[in-house]
């Protein structure tokens, strides 16, 4: 792990990086969730209970699906900064940070505007909207964490280890809610994830998820882009750089 | 170990003579209980349906308003500092700092919930089951809490912030929590709650104490 | 044998490059002096070498041992006397005195500490809160961690003579020049004037954008 990271520890390297991946997230990523959405759509059959209500999903649940992967990303992404120290694994942390938090925004949304045809009302304390509605809270904690500092890289570290705590309570925060939920709800909710689905409505979504993970990740790359301009805007490499971008934007 | 006891009575002696702040998270405590009554009319039933998780957010917002006194003295005037350079390991001392805040600010809140489950009406099995989810629960607070105290610290606004930090963390203890006293109203067995509420202090006593210095650490930078 | 050694210390602080690559050595005896402009990162670096805050690369040896993996055996050794004076201000001066000499296992009776306050001219004042001293008197009260704490082998001092009078400088300064004579390594910054009569190393810091 330390081997293959440590090259990329290097904020120029990993600027370089991002600048070469960032053409294949972003173009597939665009052409995924295109074809996902409009499968999903326009072709996918109709759902017998839920007629076309039911579509919601192919934007609901790959921001669902998401939220958690990038809070725990963002966790592991603190946990190896803490522990080897790596500078840019905490600006790869702070550039997740924003983007999961307003997926898992888009996921509460979602949710909520799914509710209102299926429970009648915008919001329903069901268990899965609450945990993603704590979930969007340790987001914002652990971002205006960081944001509280002028030492970013102290912020870093600060956030870094609230990151930590979160994503251990996280499947406590989980198995609590469940629990409360069967505890004070009867039959009022009705489950939405029916083991069966078929496969027409299941492919689209498998690729709804890959095309939101595609673009998440090209946003990822251009946050981390900024993220270490920002921080390293003195030192010698992002000067010559600018200079050559500014060079190359004349020459045109 | 020595040095250890010493921390404690230290801090112990610091809070007695500091007894005027110390009341003040217990008065809000207090007030803050009474506003229900007021707010959603004195009907027993009522009360006693929402009483014990009342009791419990109350304890949990004024835990927050003394939290910040855990480190904050010391921090401003180098204290910790020189703690931090003395042979003494630094997760330990933090532990018994907590132990010493949680005497002194949270004991007191436990001593006050009778006086508090007469206000809201709780029956005799629910004001017991009450008082052992306070008493396993609250150190919780304190451990946890004290994590962020020690990130936030150095910034001299930490107050808002460190409310927004713990209370999302502290949500589960809370549905336990209730949830068992909930249970006890109903004659039902809450063992289960109580063991779930056990476990997660054990846990956070065994890795606290280290978060808590490492958080104390970077606020040093 | 160099009793503290420095090598290609850098330390960034809030993405500022304050120095890097650093080496130095102090041996037993020696007086190091750390010189530069208001933030040219002398706090920041005494710091360091105290092993409050780690550096950004490079390595703090303590006789040859690195000071952030044998932290408990340099600290036993070393007293740092920083911007904040680490007393509290609710506790009397015999009470902190008390407490600190606790935490750092320097066992020593009241009458001593008793008589080191007599010595820093505190007669009077031993019992009363910290907060009803003047801002110098307070500084003497942290000033006698140098007095009591016997077995160190490091001092580390930041500005330690901002604030007291002429007689508390000099009281500081012999005590300083006879911890040196002992065999003890001290270093040291201040804006003052250095007035001691002792052979002095200083190291330059520049003032960096």
């Amino acid at each position: 792990m330390w081997k293959w990271l440590h090259p990329y520890a290097k904020t120029e390297r990993t600027y370089h990086l991002c600048q070469s991946l960032l053409p294949w997230f972003s173009l597939l990523g665009l052409l995924v969730i295109v074809v996902a959405t409009v499968w999903g759509l326009a072709f996918a059959p109709t759902d017998y209970q839920q007629s076309e209500a039911y579509r919601i999903i192919y934007v609901h649940v790959p921001s669902a699906v998401l939220s958690k992967s990038l809070y725990s990303a963002m966790a592991i992404a603190g946990f190896v900064g803490l522990v080897w120290q790596v500078k840019t694994s905490f600006m790869a942390m702070v550039a997740l940070a924003p983007i999961g938090a307003t997926v898992t925004f888009v996921s509460l949304i979602t949710g909520a505007a799914w509710g209102k045809p299926m429970w009648g009302t915008w919001w329903e304390w069901d268990a899965r909207l609450t945990s993603q509605l704590i979930l969007l809270f340790l987001f914002l904690g652990v971002i205006s964490l960081y944001k509280a500092f002028e030492d970013k890289q102290q912020a870093g570290k600060a956030a870094g280890v609230m990151a930590l705590v979160g994503v251990i309570n996280l499947p406590i925060i989980h198995y609590s809610v469940e629990w409360w939920n069967t505890l004070h709800q009867g039959a009022t909710i009705m489950k939405f994830d029916k083991p069966s689905m078929p496969a027409e409505m299941l492919w689209p979504l498998l690729l709804a998820i890959l095309g939101w993970a595609l673009v998440s990740g090209a946003i990822f790359l251009i946050r981390m882009q900024n993220e270490i301009i920002r921080r390293e805007i003195k030192r010698p490499w992002v000067v010559e750089l600018a200079i050559k971008n500014a060079s190359a934007s004349k020459g045109k | 170990m020595a040095a250890l006891m010493a921390i404690l009575k230290r801090d112990l002696a610091l809070a007695y003579r500091q007894r005027a702040e110390l009341l003040q998270p217990m008065m809000f405590f207090v007030l803050v209980i009474s506003l229900f009554p007021l707010a959603v009319g004195p009907e027993s039933n009522t009360l006693q349906v929402i009483g014990p998780g009342v009791i419990w957010v109350a304890a949990i917002l004024s835990s927050l308003l003394g939290l910040e006194r855990l480190f904050r003295d010391d921090f401003q005037d180098g204290s910790l500092e020189q703690l931090m350079l003395s042979t003494t390991p630094l997760a330990m001392a933090a532990l018994i700092k907590v132990l010493a805040h949680w005497l002194t600010s949270i004991l007191p809140l436990i001593l006050l919930s009778p006086l508090l489950a007469l206000f809201l009406h709780l029956s005799e099995p629910m004001y017991w089951a009450l008082l052992k989810t306070l008493l396993l629960g609250t150190p919780i607070l304190s451990l946890i809490g004290a994590i962020a105290v020690g990130l936030t610290v150095g910034l001299n606004r930490g107050g808002v912030l460190l409310a927004l930090l713990l209370l999302p963390v502290f949500i589960p203890l809370l549905i336990f929590a209730t949830s068992a006293v909930e249970s006890a109203s109903m004659q039902l067995q809450y063992t289960a709650q109580l063991a779930i509420i056990g476990a997660m202090f054990l846990f956070s006593l065994a890795l606290a104490p280290f978060a808590i210095a490492y958080a104390l650490r970077v606020s040093q930078t | 044998m160099a009793l503290l050694s420095v090598t290609n210390l850098s330390v960034v602080k809030r993405d500022r490059l304050l120095f890097e690559n650093i080496n130095f050595a102090v041996e037993k005896g020696g007086l190091l002096y750390v010189k530069g402009q208001n933030g040219a990162g002398k706090t920041s670096m005494l710091r360091v070498l105290a092993g409050l805050v780690a550096a950004d690369s490079g390595e703090v040896c303590f006789s040859q041992q690195n000071i952030q993996t044998s932290r408990e055996s340099y600290h036993q050794n070393l007293v740092y006397f920083g911007h904040k004076l680490g007393i509290n201000q609710t506790m009397s001066a015999v009470e902190n005195l008390q407490f600190w000499c606790n935490q750092h296992q320097v066992s020593i009776s009241i009458e001593t500490i008793f008589s080191t306050l007599l010595q820093l001219n505190l007669v009077g004042l031993e019992d009363i809160p910290v907060a009803n001293l003047s801002a110098g008197q307070q500084r003497r009260v942290a000033l006698a961690r140098f007095w009591l704490k016997q077995n160190a082998q490091l001092w580390i001092l930041d500005e330690p003579f901002t604030a007291l009078d002429t007689q508390g400088i000099d009281l500081l300064s012999k005590q300083i020049t006879k911890f040196l004579n002992s065999g003890g390594a001290v270093i040291m910054t201040s804006h003052q004037r250095l007035d001691l009569d002792y052979l002095t190393d200083e190291l330059t810091l520049e003032y960096r954008i």
